[in-house]
């Protein structure tokens, strides 16, 4: 394994990391826009924002680690990717910015009608956010994006059959994903209403990335040829480890272990990932640019790989901390949606005092 | 099919609109920690309950000031890649390191933001101030980093060009720590990001004193952000010195541009204000030889002028010149300001209690922001026509796309939109009610008004 293929593996640790990580928390945005009502929606929303809120910077981060080894490592990778998919890559930041924004607003705004508004916002932006990245991923792997400066189609390098299906799957997954995790969360908070609720949610939307990811493999065939014929392959292991953790996670769920479940999910994200990777090896940019052709000075490398390994120092236990706390409920910080969730509850219990009273 | 790429105005634009409206954020997120430490502090130190009610409700704001600045700090470097592909393909693997260090310094902010800001009431008070200190320093160490990059644009390191104008024999870490112009940078922007942080909290308060809210709390908080403000600003006039010595040796058009000198001369003189039109410089107020004194130390010294660059390699002069006073003069305004303070607190142990003072005081927010964004166009505009100085003009760094002004539009409707949320909502945060036992009016060290609009300066009355 040379240098690059090193950095390589850094990279899609990254892109791993944010696609369990910060997908789950696109998927929560997105049972978020679907909960219902401000009303009704109520518990669930209250249960995502806890879920996601100490955490969701930390995992957005990833996406910014992944940007900058990229470029730093890689940088005509970078900036032929950037340049020619300017167009879902612009929709991604400004979703980034309405959903960071709209979730982080939602907390401090006490009015019901703002609450919702920036609530939409926050929860509409994580289902197109997601879409966009996708396609991104899937305009690479069909080898539509050529190395140079704004070189490929802007338009037709990502609205296609596997920009399409990217944007679908990543949906579709970050959705599973997020309903496995807030399964497990209602559970572990002996909320059991919200529990069995998301667990009808993450079986049904489970099955539907089986029917995608299922569908995608024609796609794949007929608009990715060099990818699927790697997939078919080399990746092969990968893919059906892949299908085996879903279906895996699944299982998990119906005999109600949510927390295997979550890993199982995990898991199945993990392999999807790492067999794209294997099928585009040893290309970076699908068919036209390898590891070796983008690869910065061996220098540069060493000295990305230094410094992370330093950092990783600092990081990891960074990490293990801010997820042992959250996990263990450590985390939590009154917030408006609570405070008017609060409010109705007191409101029904006095509600229900002066009933049986009368 | 032939399209032309999209104007290169629409580029910088869409770059100055994101960069101006990130670095506002950045400050915040690289002070506000600072004054999170000193509020806790206090409050575990006295026990006074006014400090924590002031650490929990900044502790709110970081929340979503934070969230704003890493979203909208994403989208610069989706900028980088989708406004100027040539100079990162070309250049990333030199001075990417540096942001890799900075996404480790950030990601430890990250983490202990969300645990500072959701562990309040989990953990004792000694316990939960500890986590602000990774928060503090890693701001401090992100900020770093990023200014490394800035200031390898103004004097590249870290490589030398082969034949073809490409960079070889790279060495990413001469780039990060042997450049120059980063001590400089750095220290003049972490003090801007402290002195900004300082004045925009101090003008809530200000504000708050002005309608006549006279409450201990207000007073105290105006205290503690209006003095963090302070303080660093004299050493701010120090360190701009240092900068402009610095830049008159490495980046001459810059230096040339930002005094408006339009002919290489000994004795030159300091201009203040005043137009370049046709190369002569109109309408300005001229100290002589003062150019010369402080850009040398010596008013014999011969100052290059603009004389000497060739006209494609001059920055716009009249906006960097005009930037500059205009940073130079609000700086100078903060610096009496904080004469004043410190002269009615060493005098008479208190804080002035005319309007005009907190008039100024809630001007100086603003003051504040409105100098860091000339000095960053005074940084930017006076590199030009560069990107990478005297190496890479911005031109060739540019995407070939067409259609990139729509980035801009876009840019400008959500920024828009987001900076109209977000005053409203920390309107409502700052206009939150108090407990009851702070909001007693306090006359013993004074304030402004009394509730009453035209209360005349209570300072001779109280004499």
């Amino acid at each position: 394994m040379t240098l690059a293929d090193t950095v390589v593996v850094v990279l899609f640790v990254g892109i791993t990391a944010y696609a369990v990580l910060g997908g789950a928390d696109f998927g929560a945005g997105f049972w978020d826009l679907f909960a219902g009502d401000a009303e009704r929606g109520r518990p669930q929303r209250v249960l995502i924002e806890q879920a996601i809120g100490p955490v969701w910077e930390t995992n957005h981060v990833w996406l910014i680690f992944v940007l900058v080894v990229l470029w730093t490592c890689f940088p005509p990778a970078f900036a032929s990717i950037m340049s020619t998919l300017f167009i879902p890559l612009t929709l991604v930041a400004v979703g980034i910015i309405l959903r960071g924004s709209g979730f982080a607003l939602r907390k401090l705004v006490e009015p019901v009608r703002l609450q919702r508004f920036y609530g939409g916002s926050f929860a509409l932006s994580s289902v197109v956010t997601p879409f966009f990245l996708g396609a991104v991923a899937g305009a690479i792997a069909s080898g539509r994006v050529p190395v140079g400066n704004a070189a490929g189609n802007p338009i037709t390098s990502w609205l296609n059959p596997m920009g399409v299906l990217g944007g679908t799957l990543a949906v579709v997954t970050c959705a599973y994903l997020a309903a496995v995790f807030l399964t497990a969360d209602a559970d572990r908070r002996g909320r059991d209403d919200l529990c069995g609720a998301f667990r009808s949610r993450a079986l049904i939307m489970g099955a539907v990335t089986g029917v995608v990811a299922l569908g995608g493999i024609g796609v794949v065939r007929n608009d990715a040829p060099a990818l699927a014929e790697q997939l078919t392959h080399r990746g092969l292991p990968l893919v059906i480890l892949s299908a085996l953790a879903g279906v895996g996670s699944m299982i998990l769920l119906w005999t109600g272990y949510y927390a295997w479940a979550r890993v199982s999910g995990a898991l199945a994200v993990t392999a999807v990932i790492w067999g794209w990777g294997v099928g585009q090896y040893p290309y970076l940019l699908m068919g036209t640019l390898t590891i070796e052709q983008a690869a910065a000075p061996d220098a540069t490398l060493t000295a990305v790989l230094v410094s992370l390994g330093i950092g990783a120092l600092v990081l990891v236990p960074s990490f293990i901390l801010l997820y042992t706390l959250n996990l263990r409920d450590d985390l939590g910080e009154a917030s408006a949606l609570e405070d008017s969730a609060e409010s109705a509850e007191s409101a029904e219990s006095a509600e229900s005092m002066t009933g049986t009273q009368r | 099919m032939v399209l032309a790429a999209t104007d290169l105005f629409f580029l910088r634009e869409q770059m100055a609109v994101s960069l101006g409206f990130h670095i506002v954020f950045s400050c915040l997120g690289i002070g506000l920690p600072m004054l999170l430490l000193i509020a806790e502090w206090r409050f575990i130190r006295t026990g006074d309950r006014v400090y924590e009610v002031m650490a929990r409700r900044w502790s709110k704001a970081v929340g979503v000031l934070f969230a704003v600045g890493a979203v909208s700090g994403t989208i610069l470097s989706f900028e980088f890649g989708i406004l100027w592909p040539a100079w990162m393909s070309q250049w990333g693997a030199v001075f990417g390191v540096a942001f890799a260090i900075e996404g480790i310094g950030f990601f430890t902010e990250a983490v202990f933001i969300a645990i500072y800001l959701y562990s309040w009431d989990r953990f004792p008070s000694w316990t939960h101030i500890w986590f602000a200190v990774p928060i503090a320093i890693s701001g401090v160490i992100a900020a770093l980093f990023v200014m490394t990059v800035n200031a390898w644009m103004n004097e590249p390191t870290g490589f030398t060009l082969d034949a073809n104008g490409n960079p070889t024999n790279v060495d990413p870490w001469k780039a990060i720590f042997g450049n120059g112009t980063t001590r400089y940078e750095f220290v003049h922007m972490l003090l801007a990001a402290f002195i900004v942080t300082g004045f925009l909290m101090a003008m809530v308060y200000a504000f708050k004193m002005l309608k006549g809210e006279r409450h201990r709390y207000h007073r105290l908080a105006f205290l503690v952000s209006f003095t963090f403000g302070c303080v660093f600003v004299p050493v701010q006039l120090i360190t701009g010195d240092a900068i402009a010595r610095h830049v008159v040796t490495t980046q001459p058009s810059k230096f040339a541009a930002l005094e408006a000198d339009t002919t290489t001369e000994a004795n030159a003189p300091e201009n203040i204000g005043g137009i370049v039109v046709d190369g002569q410089l109109k309408w300005a107020i001229q100290i002589p030889s003062l150019g010369s004194f402080l850009a040398y130390r010596d008013t014999n010294a011969v100052v290059t002028g603009l004389d000497q660059i060739p006209a494609d390699e001059q920055p716009p002069v009249n906006v960097v010149h005009l930037s500059f006073d205009a940073m130079v003069g609000i700086g100078t305004a903060l610096a009496g300001l904080a004469a004043w303070f410190a002269w009615v607190w060493w005098r008479r142990g208190r804080l002035p209690r005319t309007r005009w003072f907190y008039r100024a005081a809630v001007a100086a927010g603003p003051g504040a922001v409105l100098a860091l964004w000339f000095g960053w166009i005074v940084t930017e505009v006076g590199r030009q026509p560069w990107m990478v100085y005297g190496i890479m003009r911005t031109k060739d760094a540019a995407s070939t796309a067409n259609g990139l002004e729509w980035g801009l539009y876009l840019v400008i409707v959500v920024y828009t939109g987001l900076v109209v949320a977000l005053i409203a909502a920390l309107r409502g945060l700052a206009s939150a009610e108090l407990p009851p036992e702070m909001t007693e009016v306090d006359d013993e060290l004074g304030g402004p008004g009394r509730g009453d609009t035209h209360a005349a300066p209570v300072d001779e009355v109280h004499a």
